[in-house]
């Protein structure tokens, strides 16, 4: 199936570019499709294709030594992964089609030679990357400084229920917000709470198991 | 009784479908409105509570509430 020139458009890489030029670059892009589960790119390969998801998600993750995944973020229509490594070298993450997905693809070496056809993607590729370490340091200062499921524990403690069904319930997106981090932290957080014994969860309840261990990593000094 | 089906904002649903692609438990399906989760023979509500149709939609329509309780403060 030929790429749309309107699709091209709409990506940031290729914002601001005439027609003539577009339709230069929808000559490099190919499309590739995924069932559930596939998995687009494998972490410390070399990176050779930056990725265009036109539709389904793709969810960008790193694996443990143990064989546990954090997904690190969500990628939706129009949005596009493995950026940073293909102007670099090896893919720091791996990426997996959560749904049936179709994606745009164009290789590293035909994106260097168009940029170098058409400066203004050279711009706008700075403008992405630049984009892109910010949405890291980010991601670095949650992890590393923000002590995360510190503060997840403690808005779980705050909302203690008697499982009725009467107190407001809480969900994900709205822990992010109060905490001020990503969906996908908060469920990280869920996990390393499990593995400390501090909570449960069953289904749509998180049951304390152990309060003062949870008040201790909420920094709650008795 | 705490609801078993995600709870679903029909106005912020753009209809994407999204979260019908990635539902493994297969009970979300488009409605004229917006998703809806719907109960049938062999699925009665949402298996997992996986989360994931929360994690992927782009407007935050849809989402999983959680209770939190005391362990000891149950039956
Ligand atoms: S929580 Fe998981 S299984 Fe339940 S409706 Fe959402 S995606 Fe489907
Ligand atoms: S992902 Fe969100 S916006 Fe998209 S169809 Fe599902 S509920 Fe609606």
């Amino acid at each position: 199936m030929p790429i749309n020139l309107d699709t091209i458009r709409g990506m940031p890489y290729f914002s601001g570019l005439d027609d003539s030029a577009l339709a230069a670059v929808s000559r490099y892009f190919f499309e590739k499709k995924a069932v559930r589960g596939d998995t687009l790119v494998f972490e410390g390969a070399p990176a050779e294709v930056l990725y265009f998801v036109v539709a389904g998600v793709v969810k960008v993750f790193k694996t443990s030594a143990d064989g546990k995944e954090q997904i690190l973020h969500v990628i939706r229509p129009g949005d596009s992964f493995n950026d940073v490594p293909v102007l670099g070298g090896i893919n720091l993450v791996s990426a997996a089609a959560m749904s049936a997905a179709v994606l745009n693809g164009i290789k590293k070496k035909d994106l260097e030679a168009l940029s170098k056809e058409y400066p203004r993607i050279a711009l706008n590729v700075i403008n992405v990357l630049s984009q892109r370490v910010q949405e890291m340091i980010e991601l670095v200062e949650d992890l590393s400084f923000r002590n995360v499921s510190g503060r997840v524990a403690k808005i779980l403690l705050e909302h203690i229920g008697t499982g009725g069904g009467e107190n407001p319930r809480l969900t994900q997106q709205e822990i992010a917000a109060m905490i001020g981090t990503a969906r996908e932290m908060v469920g990280r957080s869920f996990r390393t709470l499990e593995e400390e014994g501090a909570i449960k969860i069953e289904r749509n309840l998180i049951v304390i198991t152990d309060k003062a261990a949870l008040r201790k990593i909420a920094g709650i000094i008795e | 009784m705490v609801s078993n089906m995600p709870v679903i904002d029909t106005e912020k649903c753009d209809k994407c479908g999204l979260c019908i692609s990635i539902c493994k438990c297969g009970i979300l399906v488009m409605g004229d409105d917006g998703v809806k989760a719907i109960e049938s023979e062999d699925c009665s509500r949402c298996t997992t509570w996986c989360n994931t149709c929360e994690l992927v939609c782009p407007t935050g329509a849809i989402t999983c509430p959680f209770e939190v309780v005391l362990e000891d403060g149950r039956e």
